[in-house]
C-alpha cells in the first residue's frame, strides 16, 4: 500500500543521504522524497511517498526513528491530511488553434501559464499526483517538451501538526 | 584550560575515563599522536593494521563493557577499519572510531589519503559525525560517546580533519558533563501494562522457553536473567551471541539454538506454547524457515530497539524497554504474584525435553589417531577450567567453541556473531588481555582466520599481550568445505589451504613460543604448556582431523524439529527410538 510519511530532520549535512541510504540499503521504495528547512532554520521537513506491505512499513517507520537525525516521524496515511505536489510542463504551442488547445486544457485543471514563447508554454499546476497525471495524459504526448515535479508534500487537517 | 584541537581530544578521553586506545598514526592524525606522546593518562596500543585496531577496540568493550576506542589517520586509515566497525555494529558493540580527515580546506579536492569517512561508514555506524568547528569538537565527542553507548549499543565515527586539531590554535576546554540530542532518546523502560501481560502469559504456559541473545550481556542483565530464570524453573536457550548470560553447566540451560545448536534446544523451540525472547533479534541463523518458526507458541519480545520487534517473526507481546529493567520488573510481578506455575505441565515438559537431550546431538566419533576439533576444546575447557576468555574467529571453530566450551560467566565468550568477521579472534584477544592482564585469554581459530590479522602477533610482542592461539588447524577452509561437501557433491572449490606456513616457526620468528600437537595422546601436555606459559604468547597449532563436519546442523529452508544428524547421532536416536525413549 502507498503510505505517505512526513518527517522533521535536523538541519545537517548528511541527513538526506542517512534517510536515502536507509531505503537503498534496506531494499525500500521511494516513490518521492521532497525536502526542504522550516521556519525554524535548525529542522528540516521531509515528506517520503513509499509503497510497502504493512510490515515493510512497519519498518521503514521505525528504522526511520532510529535514525539520530530524525526528530520526529508520522505516518499520515491512515489520517486526515492534505497532500499536493507541484509541476511545471513545457509544452509546444504553436498556431493559434494549438495554443488555444493547450490554454483552455489549462484552464480546466486549473494550472497557470507561467511563460510564453512564440512555440511554447510553461505551465505550473498543483494538486494530487493523480490530477498531475491526468493532466499529463489530456496533453497530446508529442507537445511535451518537458516535465518537471516536485513530489508530494503533505500536511495534516486542522489543529493537528507534526511540530516539536 | 586552554587547549589545541589534538589535547582537547586526549584530556576529553581523560576525562571520559578512557584508559586504553587502539590506533595507527597517518599524516591527517599527526598532531593527535604528538599531544598523545606527551602524556601517560591515555595509554595507546600500535596495532599492525587499523583492522586490528578496529577488532581490538571492539573485543576489550565486549570484555569491559566499556566504550572501545580506536584512531586512525584518514583514507586507507579509516577504510581499513571499517571491516572492524562493520562487525561491531552488528553485535552492537559500544565503541568510537576517531577518523583522521584531511584539512577542512581540502575536503572533496580528492588530496591525498582523502575518502568520504563519514559516507564510506554510514551504513555501519549507529551514527557518525564530521567535526567542522573545533568549539565543537569536545560536545561532539561527548554526544559520540553518549550514542555509542546508550539504548541499544553502536559503533560511532567521528572524523577530525587536520586543521581541527592544529597545535597552534588553542580554546577554552571544559569537559561536557553531559549533552543532550533532541533526537535522540533511547526508551529504557518497558511499558508496565504490557510487563504485567508478559508475566501473566509465561504463567500460564504449559510448554514454556525462554530464549535470550547478545542484549542481557550488553545491558549487564545477567543476575536478573539468573534471578528470573530460576524463579520460575523455565528451560533457557540463549543465541551465540548471549552465551554466558545464564551459566553454561545449569541444568535450566538446554544448549545454545539454531543453526548448530543443541537438538534439545530447537526441539523445545519448535513445541513451545509460550516463548519470551529477551535482547535477541530472531537472527536468521536462530529462526531456520521462518514460516515454520515456533508453530505453536504466542512470542514475547523484548528489545530496546523498537525496530528489532516484529522485524521478522510477528511479537504478540512486544515490550520495548532494556533487558535489565524490564527483567527486574518482571521478578518483581513474580514475588507478588498470587498465579502459580503450572507444575505438573512443566514437569511434563522437562520430561519431554529431558528425552531430547538423551539424543547427545554433541556426540562426536573419538579417534585413536587424529585429534578430533571438539576434543580439542574440550581439552582447552579442562586446562583452563573453564574460567578463560575464548576470542574465536568464524567457521566450524568458532562452532566447536561454541558447543564445547560452556560459559558460565557473561562477557567470556568473545566472537563476530552478526557480521562472521574472519580476522576478529586474535586482535580481539589483545583487546581483551589488556583489560584483564591476570586472566587466561585464548583465541580459538583456524589456519584459514588467523591469517587474516596475523600481523597482530607482532603487537602482542610489543605490548606484553601473552594470548594463547589454539589453532584448529584442518587444511580446509573448513566451514566453506562442510558445505561443499553437503551440498555441492564435495565439489571442494577453493577451501584446501595449501602452502600454508610454518606456524611453530612463525610464531618463533614473532618472539613467541610456538607448539605443534598432531597426536591425540599429546593434546593434554600440549595445551597445559601452553597456558603454563603465563608471560607468553604461544601459538599451539593444532592439527586435527581433515574432514570433521559441525552438527547438528539446520540446513537452509528447514525448521526447528528438522535438524541433520552425524551419522553417529543417528545410530543414537535410532537406538533411542527402538526403546521408545525418544519423544
Amino acid at each position: 500500500m502507498r503510505h505517505i510519511i512526513s518527517l522533521l530532520v535536523e538541519n545537517e549535512a548528511g541527513a538526506l543521504s542517512r534517510i536515502s541510504g536507509l531505503f537503498s540499503a534496506r531494499g525500500y521504495n521511494i516513490e518521492s522524497l521532497t525536502v526542504a528547512t522550516t521556519e525554524d532554520q535548525t529542522l528540516s521537513r521531509m515528506t517520503i511517498i513509499t509503497v510497502g506491505s504493512d510490515r515493510i512499513i512497519e519498518q521503514i517507520s521505525k528504522q526511520l526513528n532510529k535514525l539520530v537525525d530524525v526528530v520526529k516521524l508520522q505516518d499520515f496515511t491512515e489520517g486526515n491530511f492534505i497532500e499536493r505536489e507541484m509541476m511545471f510542463v513545457k509544452v509546444r504551442a504553436e498556431g493559434d488553434s494549438q495554443r488555444a488547445e493547450v490554454k483552455r486544457l489549462s484552464d480546466i485543471f486549473r494550472a497557470r501559464i507561467i511563460d510564453v514563447t512564440d512555440t511554447t508554454f510553461c505551465i505550473e499546476l498543483t494538486g494530487s499526483g493523480d490530477k498531475l497525471d491526468a493532466y499529463i495524459k489530456s496533453m497530446h504526448e508529442n507537445n511535451i517538451i518537458e516535465v518537471v515535479r516536485s513530489g508530494s508534500m503533505g500536511i495534516l487537517r486542522g489543529e493537528k501538526a507534526l511540530t516539536l | 584550560m586552554e587547549l589545541s584541537g589534538s589535547e582537547i581530544i586526549i584530556q576529553f578521553l581523560k576525562d571520559e575515563g578512557v584508559e586504553h586506545i587502539f590506533g595507527y598514526p597517518g599524516g591527517a592524525v599527526l598532531h593527535i599522536y604528538d599531544a598523545i606522546q606527551k602524556q601517560d593518562d591515555v595509554k595507546h596500543i600500535l596495532v599492525r593494521h587499523e583492522q586490528g585496531a578496529s577488532h581490538a577496540a571492539d573485543g576489550y568493550a565486549r570484555a569491559t563493557g566499556k566504550p572501545g576506542v580506536c584512531l586512525v589517520t584518514s583514507g586507507p586509515g579509516a577504510t581499513n577499519a571499517v571491516t572492524g566497525i562493520a562487525t561491531a555494529f552488528m553485535d552492537s558493540i559500544p565503541m568510537v572510531v576517531i577518523t583522521g580527515q584531511v584539512p577542512s580546506h581540502a575536503i572533496g579536492s580528492d588530496a591525498f589519503q582523502e575518502v568520504d569517512a563519514v559516507g564510506i561508514t554510514r551504513a555501519c555506524v549507529k551514527h557518525n559525525f564530521l567535526v567542522k568547528d573545533l568549539n565543537k569538537l569536545a560536545e561532539t565527542l561527548k554526544k559520540a560517546f553518549y550514542v555509542a553507548t546508550t539504548g541499544r549499543p553502536g559503533p560511532v565515527v567521528v572524523d577530525i580533519p587536520k586543521d581541527i586539531t592544529a597545535p597552534h590554535i588553542k580554546i577554552p576546554y571544559h569537559y561536557p558533563e553531559n549533552v543532550k540530542l533532541r533526537s535522540y532518546n533511547p526508551n529504557f523502560k518497558g511499558h508496565p501494562r504490557q510487563i504485567k501481560r508478559a508475566v501473566d502469559l509465561l504463567l500460564n504456559a504449559k510448554r514454556p522457553m525462554i530464549y535470550t541473545g547478545g542484549g542481557i550481556i550488553l545491558d549487564n542483565a545477567s543476575d536478573e536473567l539468573r534471578t528470573f530464570v530460576r524463579k520460575l524453573g523455565y528451560p533457557i536457550t540463549q543465541t551465540l551471541m548471549g552465551l554466558g548470560a545464564f551459566p553454561g553447566t545449569d541444568p535450566l540451560f538446554i544448549g545454545m539454538l539454531g543453526m548448530h545448536g543443541t537438538y534439545e534446544a530447537n526441539m523445545a523451540m519448535h513445541e513451545c506454547d509460550v516463548l519470551i525472547c529477551i535482547g535477541a533479534r530472531f537472527d536468521d541463523r536462530i529462526t531456520g524457515v521462518t514460516s515454520k518458526f515456533c508453530p505453536y507458541a504466542q512470542i514475547i519480545h523484548i528489545d530496546i530497539d523498537p525496530a528489532s520487534i516484529s522485524k521478522t517473526i510477528n511479537a504478540d507481546i512486544p515490550i520495548v524497554g532494556g533487558a535489565g529493567q524490564v527483567l527486574s520488573e518482571m521478578n518483581k510481578l513474580l514475588d507478588k504474584t498470587e498465579l502459580g506455575i503450572n507444575k505438573a505441565a512443566l514437569d511434563g515438559w522437562w520430561k519431554t525435553i529431558k528425552s531430547w537431550q538423551a539424543q547427545n546431538s554433541f556426540a562426536y566419533a573419538q579417534s585413536k589417531d587424529l585429534i578430533q576439533p571438539q576434543a580439542a576444546v574440550e581439552e582447552l575447557y579442562k586446562v583452563t577450567k573453564g574460567d578463560a576468555y575464548i576470542t574465536s574467529d568464524v567457521g566450524q571453530h568458532q562452532m566447536f567453541a561454541a558447543q564445547f566450551y560452556p560459559f558460565d560467566e557473561p562477557r567470556r565468550w568473545i566472537n563476530s556473531g552478526g557480521l562472521g568477521t574472519m580476522g576478529f579472534g586474535l586482535p580481539a584477544a589483545m583487546g581483551v588481555k589488556l583489560a584483564f592482564p591476570d586472566k587466561d585469554v585464548a583465541c580459538v581459530t583456524g589456519e584459514g582466520s588467523i591469517q587474516m590479522c596475523l600481523q597482530e602477533l607482532s603487537t602482542c610482542l610489543q605490548y606484553d599481550l601473552p594470548v594463547k592461539i589454539i589453532n584448529l588447524n584442518n587444511r580446509y577452509l573448513g566451514m566453506v568445505r562442510q558445505w561443499q561437501e553437503f551440498f555441492y557433491e564435495k565439489r571442494y572449490s577453493h577451501v584446501y589451504m595449501d602452502s600454508l606456513p610454518d606456524f611453530v616457526k612463525l610464531a618463533e620468528a614473532y618472539g613467541h613460543v610456538g607448539i605443534r600437537v598432531d597426536h591425540p595422546d599429546d593434546l593434554n601436555a600440549a595445551m597445559t604448556e601452553a597456558f603454563k606459559l603465563k608471560d607468553r604468547t604461544v601459538f599451539l597449532d593444532i592439527i586435527t582431523d581433515q574432514e570433521a563436519n559441525v552438527y547438528p546442523m539446520i540446513s537452509a529452508g528447514k525448521a526447528h524439529n528438522e535438524m541433520d544428524l552425524s551419522p553417529l547421532q543417528q545410530e543414537i536416536q535410532a537406538s533411542l527410538k527402538a526403546k521408545g525413549e525418544l519423544v
